[in-house]
């Protein structure tokens, strides 16, 4: 396929591990990706094995179903129960814990749950449906950001509204990079983040942190180049923001969703499950579109403190590259896919659910 | 929710399109992107065409892999 085949081409995989190999730096190198999606493709295609044991390729938090904080489910269930609206959002949400379980379960008590792929299905839902409420539940980076703004920006009908779960990746970078007891070497930013948003945002990154940071795209030849070049940067002593994905993205992004983000969001401080707030990190909804917001339509009152993690779950380290999953006690004993104790177990972009297995 | 991958429009109508890859075909909104053309191919997520490849772009990018596994064999 176009655009496909020819970032899985055996030789230039092969072509790039080697020299991957050859390179040495003068100690062990560790980079971090900040995206499921990465996560994804690194263990579809076996990308650790194909790497010098000196390189270690951890994930970050970029799992937006993983990072989307209990109190935000929890929230859900409440209008979903106690106001018997429908709750519509990604498939990815459904199985995730929260204080008194998960989207799944309040399905199986009876509460109106709807998986769609987009959120443009869920205003449809709303004009289809006029006599019932429906909540959107957005969650979701950058990059999900833009359709829902595009989707608010149709003008969906009264009987809409939503939860906006959703978060900015560069903050979350930055709090990472300002702690000493995360040793990053070089971050592998999110393809479809920087398609979105440009790269301009990390500029600064290289001159302040003394760190490499590669844009890279989501096939093999794509992760192996961004890995390739921050070897370079750190064997060089020459940290810049280097874009390995070209055909996607541009300094400046995609201007219309830029727009669109803006037009419809502001920034607001945001909890990330098991990080707990960061500033600057989330986006909700701006005054005129306050009448799609769930939480003021359905003015619910929060009778319990939500619980983000359960005893003995360690995703929280997960999340921010402190540990691997194999490290965790509970990791494939007490949570599997099948059973997910922790939310890095959920997703299809979680780093549990991915080292466990596809 | 990212599937990550091009996919090739073909059909228009207004602010929809018709994407196919590998024989699956989707619609999806075309709101996010400018002049988009049937036969070009857009990267879609969430059901919203958030780029389109420009065939400029995707040949930098395979000269850039190109390039630099050259050069760096040979250092």
């Amino acid at each position: 396929m176009k655009h496909i085949d020819e970032y899985r081409d055996e030789k230039v995989i092969s072509g790039m591990a080697s020299t991957i190999s050859r390179r040495k730096a003068a100690k062990p190198l560790k980079f971090m990706h900040v995206c499921g999606t990465h996560e994804n493709a690194i263990a579809r295609f076996g990308l650790r094995a194909l790497l010098p044991e000196w390189i270690r390729i951890i994930a970050g938090p970029g799992c937006p179903v993983c990072i989307c904080p209990t109190e935000d489910i929890d929230l859900a269930s409440q209008i979903a129960l106690e106001k018997k609206a429908a709750i519509v959002t990604f498939g990815d949400m459904m199985k995730v814990p929260a204080t008194d379980g998960s989207l799944f379960d309040v399905k199986s008590s009876g509460g109106k749950i709807h998986v769609v792929y987009s959120p443009s299905d869920a205003v449809s839902m709303a004009r289809e449906n006029p006599y019932e409420e429906i909540c959107f539940f957005g969650v979701g980076f950058e990059t999900t950001a833009a359709p829902v703004a595009a989707a608010i920006l149709s003008r969906p009908p009264d009987n809409f509204s939503m939860i906006s779960s959703h978060r900015i990746i560069p903050p979350a970078l930055e709090l990472l990079l300002n702690r000493d007891d995360v040793a990053i070497d070089g971050f592998i930013l999110p393809g479809h983040v920087t398609t979105v948003m440009g790269y301009s945002e990390y500029e600064d990154f290289p001159k302040k942190y003394g760190k490499g940071v590669a844009i890279a795209g989501f096939e093999p030849a794509d992760v192996l180049l961004a890995i390739l070049n921050l070897v370079e940067q750190v064997i060089e002593k020459d940290y810049k923001v280097f874009n390995c994905y070209r055909r996607s993205v541009t300094r400046e992004g995609n201007r219309l969703a830029r727009e669109a983000i803006q037009n419809v969001f502001e920034i607001s401080d945001s909890r990330w499950r098991g990080i707990g707030i960061i500033k600057n990190s989330g986006l909700k909804l701006r005054t005129e579109f306050q009448k799609y917001d769930a939480v003021k339509k359905f003015q619910l009152r929060k009778e319990k403190e939500s619980i983000d993690l359960n005893p003995g779950c360690l995703c929280h380290l997960i999340m921010i590259g402190k540990i691997e999953p194999p490290e965790c006690p509970m990791f494939g004993k007490r949570c599997t896919p099948e059973f997910p104790y922790g939310p890095c177990m959920v997703s299809s972009e979680g780093t549990c659910r991915l080292h466990h297995g596809l | 929710m990212c599937l990550g991958i091009p996919m090739k429009v073909v059909k228009i109508e207004e602010n929809l399109g018709i994407v196919e890859t590998g024989g699956v075909k989707r619609r999806i909104f075309l709101d996010l992107i400018d002049d988009v053309k049937e036969g070009d191919y857009v990267i879609v997520h969430a059901g919203y065409a958030i780029h389109r490849i420009d065939e400029k772009e995707a040949q930098e990018n395979l000269d850039l892999i190109r390039q630099y596994l050259s050069a760096t064999e040979l250092s």
